[in-house]
């Protein structure tokens, strides 16, 4: 008889500390705004990123999802979080932006895990991801929830 | 172009525009967002873990559809607060161009004087389902 291990329940609550700290290049703001069909000058033009006030090339909103998942990254690899990948779906996503993500910008995220429910044989797991420049300025909190299929779900 | 919010009013329609979407849409976004997911690139993969095939990354609709309210407001760093459910799959086709058309369009929700802040509801499907609920995003305005 095969066990299925699937999701640790004792994962809320956890904290992972931030790791090494992202650095927010140009190219990349202009290369993720590409890939998001976004036009605005802003995010490719350092002059019109200034007329609007800002210091350098500005994120698109929904940028800080690569810092998040790489934050994330942490718990999915995480040894005894039973997590399968494989099985993963994405239920949700919020972004709150306390200041905008410009280029030249040093993020770090700290990650919390707010929820673990099961959902049939499967789970739905909260994560938060605390952005903050490593100055230690924040930048922008982002929540995700994922489900994690269960066999036959 | 300039919004004023003493000129906003719930139920206002901000507009709405067609996102074509390729096979190629979503390696490009996968490679700028670093989620390499093979069930957004990998037919075969896609179909053994019960999907009808090759479908785009939640993030790159969430992603996509903002634009509508970039574009509306005239500044990205106004979209304090953006939200979303992802309930439905958008499946992109294996073929020559768009293999999916994403439609989206929004309307005010709602209007916070106090806080100099409007919500814009987003309606977003493919193929006539949506795709994306409780899609909300905030913005400031100055």
């Amino acid at each position: 008889m095969s066990e299925q291990a699937g999701v640790n329940p004792d994962l809320a609550g956890r904290v992972y500390p931030a790791g090494a700290a992202y650095t927010v290049g140009r190219e990349k703001i202009r290369e993720f705004a590409s890939a998001v069909k976004a036009t605005h000058p802003a995010h490719f033009d350092v002059e019109a990123a200034r007329a609007l006030g800002y210091a350098d090339l500005v994120a698109p909103p929904t940028f800080a999802i690569i810092v998040a998942q790489r934050a994330d990254a942490q718990l999915i690899e995480d040894s005894d979080s039973g997590i399968d990948f494989s099985r993963v779906v994405h239920a949700d996503q919020r972004f709150v932006h306390h200041r905008p993500i410009v280029a030249g910008d040093e993020l770090v995220a700290e990650l919390h895990v707010d929820q673990v429910r099961a959902m049939g044989g499967g789970a739905m797991i909260t994560t938060r991801a605390e952005i903050s420049t490593v100055a230690g300025e924040r930048t922008a909190t982002t929540t995700s929830s994922i489900l994690v299929r269960g066999e036959g779900q | 172009m300039s919004v004023e919010l003493n000129e906003l009013t719930v139920g206002q329609d901000i507009g709405s525009r067609a996102i074509e979407v390729s096979r190629a849409d979503l390696v490009r976004y996968a490679g700028a967002s670093g989620d390499f997911n093979p069930i957004h690139w990998n037919g075969r993969f896609a179909e053994q873990v019960g999907l009808p095939g090759v479908i785009a990354h939640g993030m790159f609709t969430m992603g996509a559809a903002v634009q509508l309210v970039t574009d509306w407001i005239g500044n990205p760093a106004a979209v304090v607060d953006y939200q979303t459910r992802f309930t439905k799959p958008v499946l992109v086709e294996d073929v020559d161009g768009p293999g999916a058309s994403i439609e989206v369009s929004g309307a005010i929700g709602a209007i916070d004087a106090d806080n100099g802040t409007a919500r814009v509801d987003l309606t977003v499907t493919a193929a006539g389902v949506k795709v994306l609920v409780k899609a909300q995003a905030v913005v400031k305005v100055w």
